[in-house]
């Protein structure tokens, strides 16, 4: 038996869930909205604005969800700042949570520039001081914000794999590949969000269709990836003899995986593959999570 | 500087009155399960289970009634292990766990804010959620106590010694001594997480067992949670940059396609 059984659950649950489906979504968005915006064409950009402000909404409410978890949440800055030393910087390079904490911090700042940046463009700021932020974050420095602000987008996508994995708790802590999975998975659901978000915001038949085709190749990245997580289990693959197995197999490889991959290659319906690839997102973190969350040292040790 | 300090749990005497128990929750003032209502486990005699947030310490009933045994009590009162290379050090995020002058690992509950990343880190599922001050708490091997020159509160409520409390060289020695003892009295005993070169560097509460760790629920090979960092870091930004590059070729490839349409 593994080491692993032997620890206790850190309850994260019913907000922790939610917050690292939207946490990747947003940060694949962004990932991608960086990546039509450095090296797109002009016709992306109803794209790459719909990118931006889908990321900020996704990073504001990824640290309300964060923050209500906490067991004392008005103590959320303790995670930034030393509480008894301030205003010296809290951070452990070594701890994800730690890390990661900053990255959703700024992830956040960056993403709700660059959305301000992509509404200014629009026309639909009113406000003279956010009109001037946004007015700013344009042209080169709006590069240089999308930069930065995508190289974060990818690390929030995929950190939260990182952060299961350095427990000690059954199943996060057997594989090194859970990072790589919510990663492939975090910019598969962001482009699926874009595929339906983009088009009320003016998207081109051309633009959905580089969406289509790069959701279809990062769809098999993630089932790639997902096939080694599970070889990396070895004999603990037993766990998945459970409603969390038939939840990952059925929900995950063939609602969130085969079928849209079938429905992108028939090339429509677009919403159709990108709703059931959300769907398999959502489904995967809540697989994964509860499957380790519900077991219990001291039913183990008990044999029961 | 004070030397080391812990505990050495010598098993094989331990009697199962949770003395220990009680005084860990009356010293530190926690507070009761369930509202105080009692709620017994079914299956055990022991009906506190595990440790968590609220139990500090647990006296553990493992009831060998079943083939290859032919009945046989093993009790064993649990507790932090307080490691010299302690995961939920490791891990917390807001540096609410410190290493005290005792080399023992304390959390300052009013630095911590209830993230529970310290809960999975553990090699050995000691720390939980105290639902009364909504962080994360454990067994502080009543540092309190230790300022003021007092031994810990289970250990001097312990009435058979089996909970013996000193400086780690110390104790160390005397375990050994009755290691000793033991085998030569026919007994299969071993020490568990004395050994300072073992996992964590050694346990500064460490056990005499006598039958495997996995019996008495403890992992054989415990591990500090950052094991995993480089490999797990390493995986992600391979995939980051296989789907970074997917993407700019699909782009290039769409631009290649409108010079040849042009």
């Amino acid at each position: 038996m593994s080491d692993t059984f032997f620890t206790g659950a850190p309850h994260w649950t019913w907000f922790i869930v939610p917050y690292f489906f939207i946490g990747g979504l947003a940060g694949g968005a962004y990932f991608l909205a960086a990546l039509l915006e450095l090296f797109g064409t002009p016709e992306d950009r109803p794209v790459v604005r719909a990118g931006y402000d889908l990321a900020a909404v996704g990073a504001i409410l990824s640290g309300a969800l964060l923050t209500i978890d906490l067991g004392q949440p008005l103590r959320f800055w303790h995670m930034l700042f030393q509480s008894a030393n301030f205003p010296a910087v809290m951070f452990k390079g070594w701890s994800p949570i730690s890390f990661g904490a900053w990255a959703i911090l700024l992830f956040g700042l960056f993403s709700v520039l660059s959305a301000l940046g992509a509404r200014a463009e629009e026309g639909r700021l009113r406000n003279p001081a956010l009109l001037a932020v946004g007015s700013a974050v344009r042209g080169g420095l709006g590069k240089l914000v999308s930069a930065v602000g995508g190289l974060l987008g990818i690390f929030v996508a995929g950190y939260t794999g990182i952060l299961l994995s350095v427990t000690n708790r059954p199943i996060w802590a057997d594989s090194a590949w859970l990072g790589a999975l919510f990663l492939a998975s975090g910019v598969s659901t962001g482009a699926a969000a874009l595929i339906l978000l983009a088009p009320r915001r003016g998207a081109t038949e051309r633009s959905l269709e580089w969406l289509s085709s790069f959701d279809t190749k990062a769809l098999v990245v993630e089932l790639l990836v997902l096939a080694a997580f599970i070889a990396s289990l070895g004999s603990l693959n037993r766990v998945w003899v459970s409603f969390w197995g038939l939840l990952l197999l059925v929900g995950v490889v063939g609602f969130g995986i085969l079928e849209p991959l079938r429905l992108h290659a028939r090339r429509r319906p677009l919403a159709s593959a990108a709703k059931l690839v959300l769907l398999g997102g959502f489904l995967l973190r809540l697989a994964t999570m509860l499957a380790s969350e519900g077991i219990d040292r001291y039913r183990v040790a008990a044999g029961l | 500087m004070p030397e080391p300090m812990g505990f050495f749990t010598d098993t094989t005497v331990c009697i199962g009155c949770k003395a220990c128990e009680v005084a860990c929750k009356e010293w530190n003032q926690l507070p009761a399960a369930n509202g105080g209502i009692g709620e017994l486990s079914g299956d055990s005699y022991d009906n506190t289970r595990k440790l968590d947030g609220i139990h500090w310490r647990h006296v553990r009933f493992i009831e060998q009634f079943k083939a290859p045994y032919d009945g046989r009590w093993l009790m064993m009162s649990d507790v932090c292990k307080h490691c010299v290379q302690a995961g939920c050090l490791e891990v917390c995020p807001t540096g609410a766990i410190i290493r005290t002058e005792f080399d023992t690992v304390v959390i300052q509950s009013d630095v911590c804010n209830g993230c529970r990343a310290c809960i999975a880190a553990c090699p050995f599922g000691v720390i939980d959620i105290n639902p009364v001050s909504g962080t994360a708490q454990k067994c502080t091997l009543c540092y309190d106590r230790l300022k003021v020159g007092l031994e810990p509160a289970c250990s001097k409520a312990c009435p058979t010694d089996s909970i013996q409390f000193g400086a780690i060289t110390e104790l160390r020695s005397r375990a050994q001594k009755r290691v000793d003892q033991l085998k030569a009295q026919g007994v299969q005993a071993e020490l568990y997480g004395a050994d300072p070169q073992g996992p964590l560097g050694g346990l500064n509460s460490f056990y005499l067992l006598v039958d495997k760790p996995e019996v008495y629920g403890l992992p054989r090979h415990p591990k500090l949670p950052s094991r995993n960092l480089g490999k797990s870091a390493s995986f992600s930004a391979a995939s980051a940059a296989v789907l970074g590059l997917l993407a700019l070729v699909g782009l290039r490839k769409r631009r290649m396609e409108e010079v040849g349409h042009v």
